[in-house]
């Protein structure tokens, strides 16, 4: 008898603790979410927003039209293909530059640590959009950087280049917004490695590099596909940097739902690129998740 | 000429000198360990010798080449280290493979090598379990495989048996014997757990505070310590200290407080009135209701503590001068647990050849 009041006594407790959490996901998250695919499922509106649910005749308008207009018309998938790119491109500059970071904090003594560390998230304290358009001031015809840029091609006879509303922009923030994310989780994979598998490799023959490609990278790996999962989703739908930073070529999947919702008001479809955005991410992020465990369990990683 | 020759070998950090002047020579084939307290340089000592750490005077020479320009991948020793190190995203196979691959060897004579290094430390169908499924004794093993494999002229191993628990110490002793013997190769060998030192060494150097207080084989560091560090680190022992009355003829008599006169062979000879110790096994003692010996030294006294281990007995006795003495008895003729209580008076005695006189 005891136990089973007990019983009912922690789960109360564990419904009081994660019930609030879960009603909150389920009404500003899941709910929107279903309304979002219910309404890739309609007509759009005369004048924006939906058609009403049955026209005249009474018929009820749930159609697939906008979902074969993205899948027909290749503009579309083109620009989710750029998105794909810049993200991925985003991700991979990201490891380059955030690898040697996390090893030099992971490395440095105790004390100063936490200060590379407080430094590492210290942008995350002024606002998102004043970072953006800081970089549209760097980046500027005029500034200090354009310039050295613009003197080293013409030494060597090229044309001046713009800077700012490129590709090159929007790349070059988009990897300076997303450092940070790949620096946090490869280091506290890198922190948690035992000095003394290095010692062993190297007292086995190893020299620097074959250390770094045998022991250090293959036991990164699930910090690399964690930090990569945190860079690549949002990159992939991210719409204000392109917004401010890039030319009229640089339109992301993200601008494009922007429009959407915004300019063309057309629901229907903003929620079908949405979705499909949505879809991609997390088969990307499962992918992901998938190589991590393998990679912390692999069967063998030895070339034998 | 020694294959392993360190000569006036000192390292420092800071104002603490951990390795000061060690001068030795490991011989090929050795078993020779290295024995201390925790802190005493010993294992600084291995850090040298494997590359990892490099003196700040003095050599380290091996087969007679100078090793200071070398750094550790590109010397034939080998570490087995106390937390074995294994490569955890590695199978058993992959980490055996890893030195012969950083060899350069053939990658088809890669699998024999492996299952025979395997097979030397009884580990054969283990090959594709990873390290997190394996026992401490199981992963001691693949740690010597893996660093057998490539045949290395010195293997250092530091304090390899700490971590086990202490039957399967006893049987990866006698394993490590066997396996030296059968590979030829030499080993070097940290420890601060002085029986298993005494089991396993064919020399031993007992060092402290970054110096060699004594080397010899374990029987001799046992029976004739050289000073009163070895006498106490080693094994239980009795250390009298007193003033020399006394030295004739190949005997020493030392007044030592609350004892008297404690006789002593010994070949030195000293002058009067110096001050000495004798090392004394507990074991060497006779100890009984009344004893008949030859009388050398003979001491009444009261038992006032005792410690039964079994096979053994281990009685306190304190004398009517006040000196403690232990004594110890074996368990194993009458089936008796002890023969004294706390509180009886017994006598003790020992021939002057038992003890060892040290010169402080």
């Amino acid at each position: 008898m005891a136990t089973d009041v007990q019983a009912a006594q922690s789960r109360r407790g564990k419904w009081l603790v994660s019930g609030p959490p879960i009603l909150y996901l389920l009404v500003f998250f899941a709910v929107p979410t279903l309304i979002m695919a219910f309404a890739s499922l309609r007509t759009p509106g005369e004048f924006g927003g939906l058609a009403p649910l049955r026209d005249e005749a009474g018929k009820l308008d749930i159609n697939f039209d906008s979902y074969l207009r993205f899948f027909t018309e290749p503009v579309y998938f083109e620009v989710f293909a750029k998105s794909v790119v810049f993200a991925t491109a985003t991700t991979l500059l990201c490891l380059l530059l955030a690898y040697p970071l996390a090893t030099l904090i992971a490395k440095s003594p105790w004390k100063s640590r936490s200060l590379l560390l407080l430094l590492v998230i210290l942008p995350f304290w002024s606002n998102f959009l004043i970072r953006i358009y800081a970089w549209m001031i760097i980046l500027g015809p005029n500034a200090a950087f354009a310039r050295a840029v613009n003197g080293v091609l013409g030494w060597f006879g090229a044309s001046p280049v713009p800077l700012l509303f490129s590709s090159f922009a929007v790349l070059v923030c988009l990897v300076y917004v997303h450092l940070p994310f790949m620096v946090l989780p490869l280091y506290a994979n890198l922190e948690k490695h035992d000095p003394a598998l290095l010692d062993a490799a190297q007292d086995l023959g190893a020299n620097g590099w074959q250390r770094f490609w045998r022991i250090t990278f293959p036991l990164s790996l699930p910090g690399v596909y964690a930090g990569a999962a945190l860079v690549f989703i949002p990159a992939l739908g991210i719409f204000a940097i392109p917004d401010l930073l890039g030319g009229p070529n640089d339109t992301l999947i993200g601008n494009l739902i922007k429009q959407q919702f915004l300019e063309t008001r057309d629901w229907p479809f903003g929620s079908v690129l949405s979705i499909v955005l949505t879809v991609a991410a997390l088969a990307l992020a499962a992918l992901a998740a998938w190589f991590g465990r393998r990679a912390t369990r692999a069967p063998s990683l030895d070339r034998a | 000429m020694p294959l392993l020759d360190l000569r006036n070998v000192t390292r420092r950090f800071g104002d603490f000198t951990a390795v000061d002047g060690v001068s030795l020579g490991i011989e090929a084939g050795e078993f020779f360990t290295l024995l201390g307290p925790s802190g005493c340089g010993k294992t600084t000592l291995l850090r040298m010798i494997a590359g990892f750490d490099l003196p700040d005077s003095g050599q380290i020479l091996l087969d007679g080449v100078d090793l200071a320009d070398r750094p550790p991948e590109d010397r034939p020793v080998r570490t087995v280290f106390q937390s074995y190190a294994l490569f955890p995203h590695m199978s058993v196979e992959g980490n055996v493979a890893f030195p012969l691959q950083m060899a350069g060897t053939p990658a088809r004579d890669i699998p024999a090598r492996v299952a025979e290094a395997l097979e030397d430390v009884r580990l054969q169908g283990f090959g594709k379990r990873r390290p997190h499924e394996l026992s401490g004794g199981q992963k001691q093993r693949v740690a010597i495989a893996r660093a057998l494999v490539t045949h290395p002229t010195v293997l250092l191993l530091d304090e390899p048996l700490a971590a086990l628990d202490a039957k399967l110490r006893e049987e990866m002793q006698i394993e490590l014997i066997n396996l030296q013997k059968q590979a030829g190769i030499t080993f070097v060998y940290v420890t601060h757990d002085q029986t298993e030192a005494l089991a396993l060494s064919h020399r031993i150097a007992v060092m402290n505070r970054g110096k060699v207080e004594q080397m010899d084989e374990p029987s001799k560091v046992y029976r004739f310590p050289q000073s009163r560090f070895v006498a106490d680190f080693i094994g239980q022992c009795n250390l009298f200290s007193g003033v020399v009355a006394q030295s004739a003829d190949g005997t020493v008599t030392l007044a030592v407080d609350g004892l008297g006169s404690v006789h002593v062979a010994t070949r030195s000879t000293v002058a009067a009135g110096s001050r000495a110790s004798i090392a004394l096994r507990p074991e060497q003692i006779r100890i009984g209701s009344t004893v008949n010996g030859a009388g050398d030294n003979r001491f009444r006294g009261t038992v006032t503590d005792l410690l039964y281990m079994g096979d053994v007995t281990v009685y306190r006795v304190a004398t009517e001068g006040g000196a403690q003495v232990e004594a110890l008895l074996a368990n194993s003729q009458t089936g008796r647990a002890k023969f004294f209580e706390p509180g009886d008076a017994v006598e003790m005695d020992w021939p002057a050849a038992a003890g060892h006189f040290i010169e402080d």
